[in-house]
């Protein structure tokens, strides 16, 4: 790629764990140059946060997933020398993330009103967990608790399971997305007014954005969505959309009509529904449905459906799925040498421009690892 | 001023994927108008989800579309194609979400349309990307869930793999497509040249799983093992869940065994001294968890915990959400009107710029609402081509 369409732009990330950094790899992938500014002792915490155990060289693979592509700068915030050295990045910087409690930078001096004073064109993105406001703003900003306070786990599993969560930290995920949104928009009102903006995002802000079709259908029917009983996919839709055990395997199948299902998979007993009771008798046709399919293997049953065109998959896992050609003609996947010398396989940047898909070699930095550099060239070298 | 503000989008976009996209752009300050077929138009319109109808129409058709306009057009027709040209020619995003080739066929890919407007940014999600053997299958979310290896991460291991409830990989393809468009506009501002952006739902949510999946792709590609009881993410150990109490449900996120043990006085606990064993034994201490919470209300355990800083919340529906303070706080909630005069409750944009809520007022509109409009302000009218 000749020119990534963030190239020249300055990022500094203030921000640890998930949200705020999944926003600042997404920047670097595009093109922007991304400095981590760390504490000396430890760093972004997620440094030390593993799953499953797995560690390159003195972080976690996980801080290592997150935090490819960017430049780490320590330095101790409440020391008044290193906080000097920080405002001076601060004029330079384009963005600035941060995604500390409320209040936290403001003790700091690094609050959105001083980093205005230091540098009025800088874009200056604070993600929180509940606002920064009202009773729950001091609460801790953790992924699984934003999904159990804001509804979202009564979406998935089944009508009588508990509340469900789901098995990845979509809040974080999420949150960082809308960050890159927010940024990038203010980027673009700047090269036509000169002026910075300020850009706040809460977890819980976006939890509630993400269920915004359930939501509005909740305030038109003053209902609460219900999970089906039995094979739950979607609490909006009706029968068959979920996901079905078969003789070898599981498939998944959406919207559909219950009639041409029924004929395609020779069902008789499916035969006595049609698409007006779809969703007011959607446990029972279901329960009917999934009988039915426990008879025969998955390939039998979707060769007879996409005869028809009618919806429905193979459920992969990751095995499966990454021996399929249709996932290795993505190329999804990369291999980052760390500056230590140890390879790590992790996944690319999932847009493409100009037909072109984005890689990036550079791995994710030691603490500090960038400090005196960027001291040089930054902050003492103009 | 709002910071997409003269920015012009024709979104030939349906459903979900390329319209949330679509709707972020508009909240944030762009002119988005919906190119739909004149009869049908966005099949999201015929949707009916839940038996829940406004005006004829599905409320998700309404939460998605509110703020955006709607020009009714016959794209095999010759002079309307020509119309929706001249308003290509003139527009700084083009979005859509059609199938690989469909586009071609109507002479509107980014080949021609960069004839006609150079400076444009064309951006396109596909369920699958433009080629393999899987590019011309419906790009639906839940396939996509089911291929992608998403739906062994929720619920627990003996039940079958567990789609998320909600359309994420729709979700998440929009704020990709958003994400590049908004890079490539920034990068037009420099450079002033247009971009072609792809994305693919598939991408979009094996990103989505970027974590976990970097972790398979380096330790010998074992399979993610849900937990046997209260799953809350299967690379996480105990307590990570949800759980049941005496008249509830308590979410538990990372937190140390021992002083769990403590706190919640249950004795049964406190063996498990040894850091590892919390994911190793993760379901054996679930298991007492579990068995402890249902002894006590959701608030008492909460009085204990929140006080010592454990990482713990309530669980709340709907119901019991909206009457929270700190869910009223937010005014989230947003009343929109249709040009017929009827009002909906949705939500808003959930990005504040300089302080400020963006609660653009407008609904969705009628198919077709606002031709007229269009045609004068982009000159597409017949009289006006001859000036």
């Amino acid at each position: 790629m000749s020119r990534l369409p963030l190239q020249g732009l300055l990022v500094l990330e203030f921000s640890q764990y998930l949200s705020g950094p999944s926003a600042g790899l997404r920047l670097a992938d595009l093109g922007a140059r991304v400095i981590k500014v760390e504490r000396p002792q430890g760093g972004d915490a997620c440094r030390r946060l593993s799953i499953k155990d797995l560690w390159t060289d003195d972080s976690s693979l996980l801080f290592h997933t997150i935090n490819r592509n960017k430049e780490s700068y320590t330095a101790d915030l409440k020391n008044p020398e290193d906080l000097v050295l920080v405002k001076k990045l601060i004029e330079k910087a384009d963005v600035l993330t941060h995604n500390f409690r409320p209040g936290i930078m403001e003790k700091i001096g690094l609050g959105y009103p001083e980093v205005r004073k230091i540098n009025p064109r800088i874009i200056y993105g604070a993600i929180s967990g509940y606002g920064k406001e009202g009773p729950w703003k001091n609460r801790p900003g953790q992924d699984l608790l934003l999904q159990s306070m804001s509804g979202l786990a009564y979406t998935t599993g089944n009508a009588k399971d508990n509340p469900m969560p789901f098995g990845l930290a979509i809040a974080d995920n999420l949150c960082g997305s809308q960050l890159v949104q927010g940024i990038l928009s203010a980027l673009i009102r700047r090269h036509k007014t000169g002026t910075g903006a300020l850009i706040e995002i809460s977890l819980l802000e976006s939890l509630l954005d993400f269920q915004f079709e359930l939501l509005t259908t909740y305030h038109s029917s003053g209902k609460l969505p219900k999970r089906s009983k039995v094979n739950n996919g979607h609490p909006l839709l009706h029968a068959p959309y979920g996901i079905y055990a078969t003789a070898d395997g599981h498939i998944a199948i959406a919207m559909v009509d219950i009639k041409q299902l029924a004929k395609a998979i020779g069902c008789n007993e499916l035969m006595a529904y049609d698409q007006k009771v779809a969703f007011s008798l959607r446990d029972e046709i279901k329960s009917v449905l999934a009988k039915h399919l426990l008879t025969q293997p998955s390939s039998v049953w979707l060769q007879k459906m996409h005869a028809r065109d009618l919806w429905a998959m193979e459920v992969l896992d990751w095995k499966r799925l990454t021996e399929q050609e249709a996932y290795s003609c993505l190329q999804m996947e990369q291999t980052i040498t760390t500056s230590k010398g140890k390879s790590i396989t992790t996944t690319r940047c999932p847009i493409r421009i100009n037909g072109e898909r984005l890689y990036s070699s550079k791995p994710a930095p030691q603490l500090g690892e960038h400090t005196e550099a960027i001291n040089k060239e930054l902050i003492k070298g103009k | 001023m709002k910071p997409l503000q003269d920015i012009i989008v024709v979104d030939f976009s349906q459903f979900l994927s390329g319209p949330s996209a679509g709707l972020r752009l508009a909240d944030m300050g762009a002119q988005v108008i919906k190119v739909e077929r004149t009869g049908v138009g966005d099949i999201c319109r015929q949707l009916y989800v839940s038996n829940v109808m406004i005006e004829g129409e599905s409320t998700i058709f309404h939460a998605i579309n509110r703020n955006k306009q709607s020009y009714a057009a016959d794209l095999k027709n010759e002079e309307e194609l020509e119309k929706v040209k001249r308003l290509i020619a003139q527009a700084d995003v083009l979005l859509h979400n059609f199938r690989p080739g469909v586009m071609e066929r109507l002479g509107l890919d980014y080949e021609t349309v960069k004839a006609i407007n150079p400076q444009i940014i064309y951006a396109e999600v596909s369920g699958y990307g433009n080629e393999g053997p899987w590019k011309d299958l419906p790009g639906q979310d839940l396939l996509l869930q089911a291929v992608s290896g998403l739906t062994w991460l929720s619920s627990n291991r003996s039940d079958n793999p567990t789609p998320m409830g909600v359309a994420v990989v729709d979700i998440l393809a929009g704020t990709h497509i958003a994400q590049g468009i908004l890079a490539a506009l920034y990068q037009r501002t420099i450079t002033n040249e247009g971009s072609l952006v792809q994305v693919s739902m598939l991408e979009s949510i094996l990103d989505f799983q970027f974590e976990v999946l970097t972790c398979f792709y380096n330790d010998g590609r074992e399979l993610p093992v849900r937990s046997e009881i209260n799953n809350g993410h299967a690379y996480l150990s105990a307590p990570y869940g949800i759980y049941k109490t005496a008249d509830g449900y308590l979410a538990l996120a990372m937190g140390n065994i021992v002083q769990l043990a403590t706190l919640l006085q249950c004795d049964a606990l406190q063996q498990f001294t040894n850091t590892a064993e919390w994911f190793v034994k993760r379901d054996e201490i679930k298991t007492i968890l579990a068995e402890h919470l249902l002894s006590r209300k959701t608030e008492d355990w909460l009085a204990v915990l929140e006080p010592a800083d454990i990482w713990c919340a309530k669980v709340l529906d709907y119901d019991t959400l909206v009457q929270e303070n700190g869910y009223q706080m937010l005014n989230m909630e947003l009343k929109v009107k249709t040009s017929n005069g009827l009002s909906i409750t949705t939500t808003r944009c959930p990005i504040r710029i300089d302080g400020e809520l963006y609660t653009s007022d407008i609904g969705a509109p009628l198919l077709g609402e606002h031709n007229e409009q269009i045609e004068l302000q982009f000159g597409l009218k017949t009289s006006n081509i001859e000036l």
